[in-house]
């Protein structure tokens, strides 16, 4: 506990400042590892080796600074008000998942009662900021790419809830620390080995869940509204600029926070089994929990940029299919048979 | 050639479906084959299509390169001379003299009809290729830099099994 | 001013006088360039450009879409905007000349663009290239369908959303044009052939390393298939589209691998009577029943593991001798007229050749395969959705210097 009280509006800034510094660098570094590097090694091909000297790191930096200073284009037919701000709706639907993300016992900005339903719900509100950029742009393509996109992310949000609700009925409580703190005290067939991540007991929720965030992502293979080799970008043909590095951000912000969120509720988030002793206790997790948090987040978005790169897409069609014949009847099976096991149990 | 059945059965479906994937793990392991130019500059075979290499003392304006170019894009203008005797008292000898082989290589096509037709082997493939100019008019090169390249120009190759040994 | 809509009509030619007239002019010939979207009478349907400019098509082609919502009405490809007058250039060069600017039409497949011409040329002049230069014309000529076929299956990977083959294949690619280069000079004009043989024997070394370029080729042909055609993804998105029956085949005048993929058993190399030395090497044709996109693409990654084997196998009974037959120096082609095809990468590419007697053809009319292959897509894409209209293109295979020559 700290031995000084911070008045709230200390409090808020903290966390503001926390946010807004984490939400670039973590997207940024996620772009660069993940996106730059390991797309560019899976290819067979180095990735950027020259800005910044040693592989490259800047580049990412860089490229955010030149996309701050270009001319701010808006077509001329475009809906002035509503291409505007169709960026940063999508952004803000980004910034409000990092609220409930715990990285430590105590480090969380916001740590809700319900947390994980606010976050799936705060997740949905960037399917407006796509509608608006679609119709905004005045642009046959944008608003095609941005129509496949809703359709798509409103058909995807279902199974991802409801591959959640397995992991609540299992905890027996939306908030997200109580979850962590649910798996760190699951026992292993009745032997205590300091918790056991519920990626062990919900393995089909949990790959329900990663495909359902790889379509709320519009990562291949459901990126049908980015379709570069038909629709030029879809709904961000028109976007150039800051405003282009605002949708740019908000993509890999979201892997970053979708990722936080699998590790939270499927691989035990802040928490990994230490040795009693010196090495336990609230404050310990404290400080090393971000960095716990961090590998399983990179691992997570690992799994979801592998898959990325590995598969065609899917047509529109297929994607709905797969998400309402398939996805969403075993998501459903999944929610029955661990409410039968949980009672039986 | 039997016919590839379409995935049907679930194994085979997450067979497929992994495949790819082990394919780009294992790419991300292997070694990398990409060529940081300009820090590793790999040398293009020997017989590459780089830039032409004029002899000087062998060129007699004949013109015949100029006139097969599809491109017409050698220059050349010539006159004729009058050289010392070849023996005491001889009558002088009319010599072509070169005055000006210019090749502007913003228009050539790199096909080497010039260097094939010429009779008296005053032109080579050389596989140099590092000479990119800001200027569009520096690309014409003129007789002094065109004997420059001379230094570049590689020594025959030798023949593969089988090859006819008698060369033109 | 005059303005004449028709040429071909003199009584139509009308001058405008008044700035009215002019305008009228002007509209009109703005409507009859695009008479094919104002003169339909469908109200409903968005039409979309795909193209010139764009990721999927292979260059500059255009094609106009109406669409309902996601599915296709009506498609029309508009050609031409690469036409570089390839038959009025042979008019007027001769034909080492002619040799090198043809290497450019199909730019993937470059050497193969050159055989048939070549062959033409031999056939009217009556002289025979020796046994030798005929071997390595071959060996070259299947070189350059394995890497154009190598560069489709990447490109398909990308048209389909699937961005890694492409890496793969261009660097596989690689290796089959470094052995084009070391011995041609050029990577992607090799411009090698000339009346009566080649330019020059090939250099040492050459046959072993072109071993160990077939055996990399070969490997990516089995890393794609793992990696592109074991996927369901690719499997659903290409098979039961773009069913092509053979009789519409052969109306349209499909030719290659499209035609073989739905299951007519034609191939030039083996039907054809060509002077090269397909006749000494044992290859399968390969067919497939279906004649969907699948089919095609899986027809084409078959064909260039045949091609390897039939490089191999060239390689291994590679005859010794000269390299050029007798020719005189300054080469006249007697008169006469004939017309040699052979099996290119894309398809049947010929050449009908009509000489007078000179230095260069009096016409040279140049049958490209993708022309016709392209002739099939509004027919095809009928009720098709939008991602449909992609991996038909793919799977027809095209490269837009041999569409508009």
């Amino acid at each position: 506990m700290l031995a000084v009280t911070i008045p709230y509006w200390g409090q808020t800034i903290i966390k503001l400042g926390t946010v807004l510094v984490i939400i670039p660098v973590g997207g940024l570094l996620i772009g660069y590892v993940f996106l730059l590097k390991m797309m560019a090694h899976m290819q067979s091909r180095l990735g950027p080796m020259e800005p910044g000297g040693f592989h490259g790191w800047y580049q990412n930096i860089g490229d955010a600074l030149k996309f701050i200073q270009k001319e701010d284009i808006v077509p001329a037919q475009a809906d002035k008000w509503v291409f505007s701000l169709a960026p940063y709706v999508v952004v803000i639907s980004t910034f409000l998942l990092y609220l409930v993300i715990p990285a430590g016992p105590d480090a969380v900005i916001s740590d809700l009662k319900v947390g994980v339903f606010y976050s799936l719900a705060v997740g949905s509100i960037s399917v407006i900021g796509i509608l608006m950029a679609g119709w905004g742009s005045a642009n046959k393509y944008s608003l095609m790419g941005s129509l496949r996109a809703a359709g798509q992310l409103i058909a995807y949000e279902l199974p991802l809830v409801l591959a959640v609700i397995g992991v609540i009925i299992q905890a027996g409580s939306m908030n997200l620390n109580q979850i962590v703190k649910a798996q760190e005290s699951q026992q292993l067939f009745g032997l205590n080995v300091g918790g056991v991540p519920y990626i062990a007991t919900q393995f089909v929720g949990f790959v329900i869940f990663m495909i359902a965030a790889q379509a709320e992502l519009t990562q291949a293979p459901f990126d049908m509204p980015v379709a570069e080799s038909e629709l030029v970008t879809g709904y961000m043909t028109e976007y150039s600029g800051f405003r282009f590095l605002s949708f740019f951000l908000g993509e890999v912000a979201s892997a970053f926070a979708l990722s936080a969120i699998a590790a939270t509720l499927f691989l035990g988030g802040w928490y990994v089994p230490l040795p009693h002793g010196i090495l336990s206790g609230d404050n310990i997790f404290n400080v090393a929990g971000p960095l716990i948090l961090a590998a399983k987040i990179f691992f997570i978005s690992f799994l979801i940029f592998w898959v990325r790169f590995s598969y065609p897409r899917l047509r529109e069609d297929q994607l709905q299919t797969i998400a309402w014949k398939y996805l969403i009847p075993i998501s459903l099976l999944n929610i029955m048979a661990t409410a039968v096991l949980k009672v039986v149990f | 050639m039997p016919l590839p059945k379409a995935p049907e059965s679930v194994s085979r479906i997450v067979g497929g479906l992994t495949g790819g994937m082990k394919v780009t793990i294992k790419e991300l392991f292997q070694p990398n084959q990409t060529e940081q130019y300009p820090k590793e500059r790999y040398a293009p075979p020997t017989r590459a299509r780089g830039v032409i290499a004029l002899k000087e003392e062998n060129c007699t304006a004949c013109m015949l390169c100029s006139r097969s170019c599809p491109d017409w894009c050698i220059y050349i203008e010539g006159h004729k001379d009058k050289a010392p005797a070849r023996r005491e008292g001889g009558k002088p000898r009319t010599v072509q003299v070169l005055d000006r082989f210019d090749i502007d290589y913003s228009l050539c096509m790199y096909c080497g009809i010039c260097v094939e037709v010429c009779p008296f082997d005053a032109l080579f493939w050389s596989p140099e290729f590092e000479y990119s100019e800001v200027n569009i008019a520096d690309l014409l090169h003129d007789k002094t830099r065109l004997g420059e390249w001379n230094q570049t120009v590689p020594e025959k190759l030798e023949l593969e099994v089988g090859a006819d040994k008698k060369k033109k | 001013m005059t303005a004449t809509i028709n040429p071909g009509m003199a009584e139509t030619s009308f001058s405008p006088n008044s700035p009215e007239q002019i305008k009228q002019a002007a509209y009109i010939a703005g409507q009859a360039a695009d008479m094919r979207i104002n003169v339909e009478l469908e109200t409903g349907g968005m039409t979309v450009n795909l193209g010139p400019q764009h990721p999927a098509t292979h260059g500059t082609l255009r094609i106009i879409a109406r669409l309902d919502g996601e599915q296709v009405i009506s498609c029309e490809p508009v050609m031409g905007y690469m036409h570089r007058g390839y038959e009025k250039l042979a008019e007027v060069r001769t034909y080492p000349q002619i040799t090198t600017l043809i290497n450019r039409i199909d730019w993937l497949g470059s050497f193969a663009n050159e055989v048939p011409f070549i062959a033409a040329a031999e056939e009217l002049m009556g002289v025979q290239a020796p046994d030798r230069a005929q071997h390595i014309r071959t060996i070259l000529f299947e070189m350059s369908r394995v890497g154009h076929i190598i560069l489709f299956l990447g490109d398909l990977g990308v048209q389909l959303g699937a961005i890694t083959p492409v890496f793969f294949a261009f660097r596989d690619r690689e290796h089959v044009l470094n052995q084009i280069e070391a011995a041609t000079g050029g990577r992607f004009h090799p411009n090698f052939n000339r009346i009566g043989g080649l330019k020059d024997d090939l250099p040492k070394g050459w046959i072993a390393e072109s071993k160990v370029c077939m055996e990399k080729c070969l490997a990516f042909c089995d890393t794609i298939e793992e990696l592109l055609f074991g996927n369901l993804i690719f499997q659903k998105r290409t098979r039961g589209v773009g069913v092509i029956t053979p009789e519409k085949a052969l109306d349209f005048g499909l030719s290659g691998a499209n035609l073989r993929a739905s299951g007519v058993d034609w191939d030039l190399r083996r039907d054809g009577h060509l002077p090269l030395a397909w006749n000494k090497t044992d290859f399968k044709v390969i067919t497939h029943p279906d004649g969907d996109a699948f089919a095609r693409c899986w027809v084409r990654l078959q064909e260039t593991r045949e091609a390897c084997k039939i490089v191999n196998q060239l390689l291994d009974t590679l005859p010794a001798g000269p390299i050029m037959a007798k020719v005189p120096r300054i080469i006249k082609v007697p008169a006469g007229e004939t017309y040699v095809s052979t099996e290119n990468p894309l398809g049947e590419m010929g050449y009908h050749v009509v000489s007078q007697g000179g230095l260069g053809p009096f016409r040279v009319k140049i049958r490209s395969a993708s022309f016709n292959n392209m002739s099939i897509a509004p027919w095809l894409m009928k009720g098709v959705y939008v991602p449909d209209i992609v991996t038909i293109l793919a799977s027809l295979y095209f490269i837009l210097g041999d569409i508009d020559r």
